[in-house]
């Protein structure tokens, strides 16, 4: 009889207890938000018909964010322009930033790539990607002969 | 993926320090990203408060305290469960101290875009008060 199996090693439990106690704490503190690899911030709700992302960008004109949708990835990219500020104006503070971005996300799930649909308002993207019909779980039933 | 954004600002800055007065909201609040720049006429203040609008910004000058305060409405959909997150929705509160040259009755403030562009002209005595000084 083949079984697989392997006594784990001190180093496999440590490593399992560092990660479970990560976990612990960052469900505890913050609400689970984890920091953004790349701009733009991402929020993601799901339910069984799709997701819908959020972003938060302000100041960027509709009209320089692209969005490009494939079955299963998602980019979001654009430009963030500056101000046109008068040459003898003189800046007190500077905390905000300009520039170019880009940020693709991976899908979950097979995209039904016609029904996308974004819109912004207030500074805040908001796309919605239905999930393809093909792409949602069939039942299957169970012949018996 | 994205290696030229590197400058852009994706977390938002922390809450604002809570002062001696409490909040009636028991919502998380955030200190805007603020520009501000000023030319001979006039001060501008540019303050990032993404899905706050014009509505729901509110501008108080007391004294010479500019307090700046943005309700954001929850934008949360129906039907749908938050599976992951990188930002938090809150309010926005940031105050400033504005020097005495201001023109009060002048200000103008617009949001577009979950940005606040504040105008803050300065009085006509204070623009002819200043004194050039010359170099030989």
């Amino acid at each position: 009889m083949y079984r697989r199996f392997r006594k784990p090693s001190i180093w496999q439990e440590m490593d399992q207890l560092q990660r479970e106690m990560n976990r612990l704490f960052d469900s505890s503190s913050r609400g689970r938000v984890v920091s953004a690899p790349s701009y733009p911030a991402i929020n993601i709700w799901t339910n069984d018909e799709g997701m819908l992302i959020s972003a938060e960008m302000p100041a960027v004109h509709p009209e320089n964010i692209n969005i490009d949708v494939n079955a299963d990835a998602l980019s979001i990219s654009g430009d963030r322009k500056s101000d046109e500020v008068a040459k003898e104006a003189i800046f007190h503070r500077r905390e905000r930033s300009y520039g170019s971005f880009s940020r693709t996300i991976q899908l979950p799930f097979m995209v039904d790539t016609n029904k996308v649909e974004a819109n912004f308002r207030n500074g805040v993207l908001m796309i919605s990607l239905p999930r393809a019909e093909a792409d949602k779980p069939k039942k299957i039933t169970i012949k018996s002969s | 993926m994205a290696k030229k954004d590197q400058t852009m600002e994706i977390h938002k800055q922390n809450e604002a320090p809570s002062d001696e007065m409490e909040r009636t909201r028991s919502r998380r609040t955030f200190v805007p990203r603020a520009d501000i720049y000023e030319t001979e006429k006039e001060i501008t203040v540019l303050a990032d408060i993404p899905g706050a609008t014009e509505k729901t910004v509110d501008i108080t000058l007391e004294k010479d305290v500019l307090t700046i305060s943005a309700y954001v409405e929850p934008a949360i959909p129906s039907g749908v469960e938050i599976a992951y997150a990188e930002y938090e929705e809150g309010d926005y509160q940031r105050s400033f101290r504005l020097s005495g040259e201001i023109d009060r009755n002048k200000i103008e403030a617009v949001v577009s875009d979950g940005v606040l562009r504040l105008r803050l002209p300065k009085v006509q005595e204070a623009q002819a008060r200043k004194i050039k000084v010359k170099t030989k």
